[in-house]
């Protein structure tokens, strides 16, 4: 499946099935500072994803401060 | 996973709560947890006139479009902060947000308007960017509440947001903010009223939001905020909370219930000689202002808003929609 990341923006490619969590933390992301969606959708943690899906993994933090 | 409250497939699990959603009971819990903050805190009426702070980004665009929801009364405020394309295409998104809906949203223009951007003014206060950008800000915000006859100006601070400056806050035992970190400032020493609707709510459920209410916000990151302290406060913050889901949000609420008032200060100016700019007429410690002074640095001015010849301030030319009532039952049993 293709993953794309952002800040950076960058694609990288994963074999299927593996579950939201198991590919967050492949990537040693904070499950908090991320969104997943496939195909437009938003899936949850325990959701597992298969060859051919197309993942968008968004930061989801603004660093902006008053 | 199954929605906590109709069993039906979730879409989104908030640990903090112990609970997954499907689509329709998460946007009722984001419409619930912001009509709590501001019934809790007496934020808001809904006689108020009230001003929201758009930058483009996810928070403040599922701000508006939660009071819209919820019936109030609300014109949309952008500043223009000459941070290239970023600023290029939050506009861009606030603009869209806006016409779509038929909201009323005025475009500040720093460079156009007052003659310096924020990484001008960055240079020539010495600060960073940040700085520059939050002292532009916040002069402005209450300048156009004032101008407009707003009853509050209400911003898209988040759980996540309010939990990295008290963190920070706490580090440096910075006391006089401690005081004044609190989800409402009522209007006083000239300071508008300023209200932070979202303090309920993580800045991962507001991009979710965005997501399943279809609307385009500005993902990417401001350019000049990369490895600013309040970012690595965040990452502190949710390395923790990954291993204890809920501390974000006993943290900071634990601070409002118990600690924020033996710091004093709940108004924006109390304890301080407050007097008034003797340049722009807003609020002062001196003779001059904040940002008065910074303007003085970077060779900018004020614009005449009151002259009929000057069109250096932009406003869209969209009218007020008649608002809408949302539905707020209760039903998700969220974290109280």
């Amino acid at each position: 499946m293709q993953v794309e990341l952002r800040n950076p923006s960058r694609t990288m490619e994963f074999d299927g099935p593996i579950a939201v969590t198991a590919l967050l933390a492949r990537l040693s992301l904070n499950r908090e500072a991320v969104l997943v969606i496939r195909d437009g959708t938003l899936v949850p943690g325990d959701a597992m994803l298969a060859d051919g899906d197309h993942v968008e993994i968004r930061s989801v933090i603004s660093g902006g401060s008053w | 996973m199954k929605c906590r409250v109709c069993r039906e497939p979730a879409i989104i699990d908030i640990r903090r709560h112990n609970a997954n959603f499907c689509v329709e009971h998460f946007l009722r819990l984001c419409r619930d947890q912001v009509a709590k903050a501001i019934d809790r805190h007496e934020m808001l009426s809904h006689t108020d006139r009230v001003l929201v702070a758009v930058s483009g980004g996810k928070d403040s665009l599922a701000l508006w479009d939660i009071l819209f929801e919820l019936g109030y009364e609300t014109d949309g405020l952008y500043l223009g902060l000459g941070i290239g394309h970023y600023s290029t295409s939050s506009e861009g998104f606030a603009r869209r947000f806006a016409e779509q809906r038929g909201l009323r949203l005025e475009v500040v223009d720093l460079q156009e308007d007052y003659g310096f951007d924020v990484p001008e003014g960055a240079r020539a206060a010495r600060r960073v960017p940040c700085s520059a950008c939050g002292l532009s800000k916040r002069h402005l915000f209450d300048e156009a509440a004032r101008r407009g006859g707003y009853d509050a100006v209400a911003t898209g601070h988040n759980l996540d947001d309010e939990a990295a400056v008290l963190f920070g806050n706490v580090l440096h035992w910075q006391q006089d903010y401690l005081g004044r970190q609190r989800p409402v400032l009522p209007a006083g020493n000239g300071f508008p009223r300023k209200v932070k609707p979202l303090v309920r709510l993580g800045e991962r459920e507001m991009a979710a939001y965005c997501v399943l209410r279809n609307i385009e916000y500005m993902v990417e990151e401001c350019p000049m905020a990369a490895g600013n302290k309040h970012l690595g406060y965040k990452e502190a913050l949710n390395a923790i909370e990954e291993q204890s889901p809920g501390s974000k949000h006993d943290f900071y609420f634990g601070f409002l219930d118990r600690v924020v008032d033996r710091f004093g200060g709940a108004s924006e100016g109390d304890g301080a000689d407050v007097g008034t700019c003797v340049r722009c007429g807003a609020p002062a410690g001196g003779e001059v202002c904040a940002f008065c002074r910074l303007l003085e640095r970077v060779g900018g001015s004020h614009p005449d808003y009151h002259s009929e010849s000057t069109s250096t301030v932009n406003r869209t030319s969209v009218s007020l929609a008649p608002t809408r009532v949302g539905v707020i039952d209760g039903a998700t049993g969220a974290r109280p």
